[in-house]
């Protein structure tokens, strides 16, 4: 169906043989061969998985016959990070890997109902997906008793509405009940007070895609690739100056320079790393890692050569933040406003570094005062930028 | 679309009140606040375990009414071995730990959030109406704003809503608290104010950016009372009441309410639940007020009329076995009203048909009162201090011109007379007692608990078990304790014995009431009259929590302790009063020999009785 090639999720596969292995496996095991495997959550964060899960299980009443109340696994697909297209690509073709991935996660936390929560942007998928998901309705591969093994499980899609901070867990759970997409506090966390008041587990669409290859697999197999605390593989969205953009599946472990030589990238000043919540790498770092040891990312990376301008960089990033805060907290809703009129005003030479300091010290507020990770991570671009181009910044 | 009855559930208002935890047999915690140890209940949150040693953590988006948000970001505090500062307000304490509340990071966080706050909040303290009365002046000046770290807007971005009679919106000193979005939603469930937008853009909105007056807004004011800045206000009126004073050929009348009287002292620096009822009339005639009279001798004229109206529907239900609308429910609260008017259309055969207090005292004023002094209705001024915004709009009503004149001309607030009163340099406290004028200036105590939730109820049952059963209520020292209080919604019976000749129908009844305040409750009741299942013969509604005494137009702050302190001074009061007993109000009695004749008689059903009006959440035309 593809030409993909990767060594994990992008390498060929036998449709329903991992769901079939976690089935045989028993729900225990895949929670173990997970744990094992040391598989962390792709979206970014890199939140072990299993862990989570078990925190979602915590409440399990043994005396009950199977668990004690409702609980969703739910399939976070709010790819919004710019320069991101990795899911798309996931979702366009291996969608049914994605549902496999879902049904070994739900089994695993005794979930009935899977949500796959799309994007706004992403509703032309909409008639081809859930054509797939009726499709397993009718095979038996979904509902009641699925695929014969006991298991009642079935999968339903949310249409997300184009707001960048759905990405967020709390505020996807949000979102997906009907309310404005606004982060939750935390605590409770998602895997005690979710989707409904339920214990949640929110999983990025990649992270479910590795399960099925892991039950077959094995967690050893699956250590093997990666570094020792990153096990596994990425996919890359690449984009910017490059001859090759596209989506990667590469090793963690992979340098910034292997990914520019994999694209055709040359003239090479700069490269954002995780989007515009990510980090600013300049020509001096291109040796360092991508993996969570290093340099971690959700997948974005974008590509600036020498004829681009930091300074207009960083006012589209603050631009972006600006304008996708969820708006709730002050730190976020206004320290964006700031930070970019204060960048502005800077290039326009109406205020001097000084200024620049206060900003500085602004970006560090916010990254600990911030009621969700949105306006925490603001401070990645802004410190990196300004470390790192700050001629460029203030002299355009 | 994947199907939502899937997962059906009872719909919340906002999802932030389910951000509760279990708590539900958890040992204490030990915890450490600055290096001081002690023990909390498992789930209390940093700030109320700060606020058990001692300490103050600085607030805004918190209000002691409202669910938690944890917005603001004032409150942070560190929490040891959590990466990031941690909202006070937000953070429920399940394990032991270390917290420290003003260190390094903490001042310089909270110091950025008031800049930010700062940057954006157009205006300046000595032309808003909050100066002195701001949460954000105060954080300000606790935390040692000496400047304008991030700049200061110099541009209004928005426009005032000035629509409403009651309540004027002006966005350009909001700073996003959530407080009245949260108080509208969640606590009075009326739901008309909701952020739109997102991230800078973020603002506080109606339904389709409409006016406030085009909106199914109750005019309630609690959002008034839980701003901690100027963003919102009551429309106020002492403009134009100051330019019926200076008119000599205007003859301005006061009527007081009874709650302000008990709470206009916290405007003037003292305790909550200090009345200052006597001070009060000296002060409203040294700014210059022609008369001063008691609505609490409309209080009184109200329970004449409703009562004996709830009596006659008793006998229309239980002897002309007639269809009449039971329970009846009271219709005091203009708040009320129009929640009933906007969310309970076909209902409103059970509000009672009688004007409230100030309504009928300002009908009286410009017909009796007139041709009893030999003025000109048309130029007398009535004016009527209220603890409500809601009273605004209700005076404002088309049907309010039984006189021939506009009945009420200006419902001014507690918090706008206080500032008239200072504005004349006067300090309400050090004045000398005086009377009301007469004759309308008599209010028997069971006028002045109008007050509080339940005294009308209070009042009520007081005079109708006497006209039936020729005794007194059955309650010690005239007291009817199971109406009072604070639940939200109280229920009651008292059974009626041995009635006089013209109530024997009543012989054994047990008649059963119940209170509910604050429009959340209403709702709850409401819902049970809808489906016939609320068994009472006669309900008293009130649109604010606490009733008058926790009004929109009461001074700022009000909350449960406030609400508690005034309810007792009102109590208090009516205690130590000679009469306590509508029925017995001597000028009550004089008013129907000479003017109205009897209770539900033709002069009071044409100037003391109204009718409603289905409006139904149909927004706009």
């Amino acid at each position: 169906m593809t030409d993909r090639k990767g060594p994990i999720i992008f390498r060929p596969y036998t449709a329903f043989s991992g769901m079939r292995k976690a089935f045989e496996m028993g729900n225990a095991n895949v929670l173990k061969s997970v744990d094992e495997a040391g598989l962390r959550g792709r979206g970014g964060a890199g939140f072990p998985v299993a862990m989570k899960w078990k925190f979602a299980l915590a409440d399990i009443k043994e005396d009950h016959t199977g668990y004690s109340e409702e609980r969703f696994i739910v399939c976070n697909a709010d790819e919004g990070e710019p320069g991101t297209f990795k899911d798309r690509v996931l979702l366009e073709e291996y969608f049914e890997l994605l549902l496999e991935g879902m049904i070994i996660a739900g089994y695993t936390i005794r979930a009935s109902t899977g949500l796959i929560y799309l994007r706004g942007e992403y509703a032309f998928m909409w008639d081809r997906i859930k054509k797939i998901i009726i499709r397993w309705r009718e095979e038996g591969k979904l509902g009641e008793n699925l695929d014969g093994k006991g298991f009642n499980f079935d999968i339903h899609i949310r249409m997300g509405a184009g707001a960048y901070v759905c990405g967020e867990e709390t505020a996807l759970i949000e979102s997906m009940e009907g309310y404005r997409g606004e982060p939750r506090n935390r605590p409770p966390f998602p895997v005690n007070a979710g989707f409904n008041n339920r214990p949640t587990v929110v999983n990025n669409v990649e992270t479910l895609c590795l399960l099925p290859h892991i039950m077959n697999d094995g967690a050893e197999w699956f250590k093997k690739i990666g570094t020792a605390e990153s096990a596994g593989s990425k996919l890359l969205s690449v984009s910017g100056d490059c001859g090759k953009p596209g989506v990667y599946e590469v090793p963690y472990g992979t340098t910034v320079q292997e990914v520019l030589e994999l694209t055709g990238a040359v003239g090479v000043k700069a490269v954002q790393v995780g989007g515009a919540s990510g980090v600013c790498l300049n020509d001096h770092e291109f040796n360092r890692r991508i993996c969570f040891e290093d340099v971690s990312t959700g997948g974005s990376i974008i590509i600036f050569n020498t004829t681009r301008s930091m300074r207009d960089v960083l006012v589209n990033f603050l631009g972006f933040f600006m304008e996708e805060s969820c708006g709730q907290c002050t730190p976020c809703r206004y320290g964006t406003e700031c930070l970019l009129d204060g960048v502005l005003q800077l290039s326009r030479g109406e205020v001097n570094g000084e200024y620049l300091a206060e900003l500085v010290g602004l970006a560090e507020t916010m990254t600990i005062a911030s009621k969700c990770g949105l306006g925490q991570s603001v401070a990645n671009p802004f410190h990196s930028i300004i470390e790192k181009f700050r001629g460029e910044v203030i002299h355009g | 679309m994947g199907n939502l009855s899937d997962f059906e559930r009872s719909r919340i208002p906002s999802s932030h009140l389910r951000q509760q935890i279990d708590t539900a047999g958890k040992a204490d915690v030990d915890i450490k606040i600055n290096g001081k140890e002690l023990t909390v209940p498992y789930g209390t949150t940093i700030l109320n375990a700060a606020r058990m040693v001692g300490l103050k953590i600085p607030t805004l988006c918190n209000h002691d009414d409202l669910c938690v948000v944890g917005v603001c970001r004032l409150c942070l505090v560190e929490v040891e071995g959590q990466k990031n500062l941690q909202a006070s307000c937000a953070f429920p304490i399940t394990e032991s730990i270390n917290i420290k509340t003003h260190t390094p990071s903490v001042r310089k966080a909270r110091r950025h959030v008031l800049d930010l706050m700062l940057r954006n909040h157009y205006g300046e303290c000595y032309s808003c109406r909050r100066n002195h009365k701001c949460q954000l002046q105060d954080r300000a000046k606790e935390h040692g704003v000496d400047f304008f770290r991030f700049g200061h807007i110099t541009e209004k971005r928005f426009e005032e809503d000035l629509s409403s009679y009651a309540v004027v919106r002006d966005p350009d000193k909001c700073i996003l608290c959530y407080r009245c979005v949260r108080t509208c939603i969640d606590l009075q469930e009326v739901g008309v104010l909701e952020f739109i937008n997102r991230g800078f853009e973020t603002q506080v909105s109606t339904f389709m950016d409409k006016p406030l007056a085009d909106v199914i807004c109750v005019n309630c004011g609690q959002c008034i009372n839980r701003c901690p800045t100027g963003a919102l206000r009551a429309n106020d009126p002492s403009d134009a009441v100051w330019e019926a004073i200076e008119d000599p050929k205007k003859h301005v009348i006061m009527q007081t309410a009874p709650a302000p009287r008990a709470c206009i002292g916290e405007e003037f620096g003292l305790e909550a639940g200090t009345s200052l009822t006597k001070e009060l009339n000296t002060a409203i005639r040294m700014v210059g007020f022609d008369r001063v009279f008691d609505t609490n001798f409309a209080a009184d004229l109200t329970i004449m009329e409703e009562g004996t109206e709830l009596l006659t529907r008793l006998k229309d239900a239980l002897v002309e076995k007639k269809d009449v609308a039971l329970p009846m429910i009271t219709s005091c609260s203009p708040g009320w009203v129009k929640y009933c008017e906007h969310f309970f259309p076909d209902q409103l055969d059970h509000l009672s048909t009688c004007k409230s207090p100030q309504q009928m005292f300002g009908a009286v004023l410009k017909t009796y009162y007139a041709e009893k002094v030999g003025i000109d209705p048309a130029d007398i001024v009535t004016v009527a201090l209220m603890p409500c915004s809601a009273k605004k709009f209700e005076c404002n009503r088309p049907e309010m011109q039984d006189s021939g004149f506009k009945d009420v001309d200006y419902g001014l607030t507690t918090r706008e007379m206080a500032q008239m009163i200072k504005e004349c340099g006067i300090n309400l406290p050090d004045l000398d007692k005086e009377d009301f004028d007469h004759p309308l200036g008599l209010g028997s105590g069971a006028g002045l608990i109008f007050g509080a939730t339940g005294g009308v109820m209070e009042a009520a049952i007081r005079t109708a078990y006497e006209l039936v059963t020729g005794r007194e209520v059955p309650f010690e020292g005239l007291n009817i304790t199971p109406v009072r209080g604070m639940e939200g919604i109280r229920e009651a019976s008292v059974l009626i014995e041995k009635p006089v000749e013209d109530w024997k129908f009543l012989d054994g009844v047990e008649l059963k009431v119940a209170v509910a305040h604050g429009t959340a409750n209403a709702k709850k009741i409401m819902e049970k009259v809808q489906k016939g299942e609320a068994d009472y013969h006669f309900i008293e509604i009130m649109a604010c929590p606490g009733g008058c005494l926790g009004g929109g137009g009461a001074p700022i702050p009000t909350n449960d302790e406030t609400r508690r302190k005034r309810a007792e001074a009102l109590y208090n009061e009516d205690a130590g009063l000679a009469v306590r007993k509508s029925h017995e109000n001597a000028e009550i009695a004089q008013i129907y020999e000479e003017f109205l004749g009897e209770p539900l008689g033709e002069k009071s059903h044409h100037l003391l009785h109204t009718h409603y009006m289905p409006r139904g959440k149909r927004i706009g035309d």
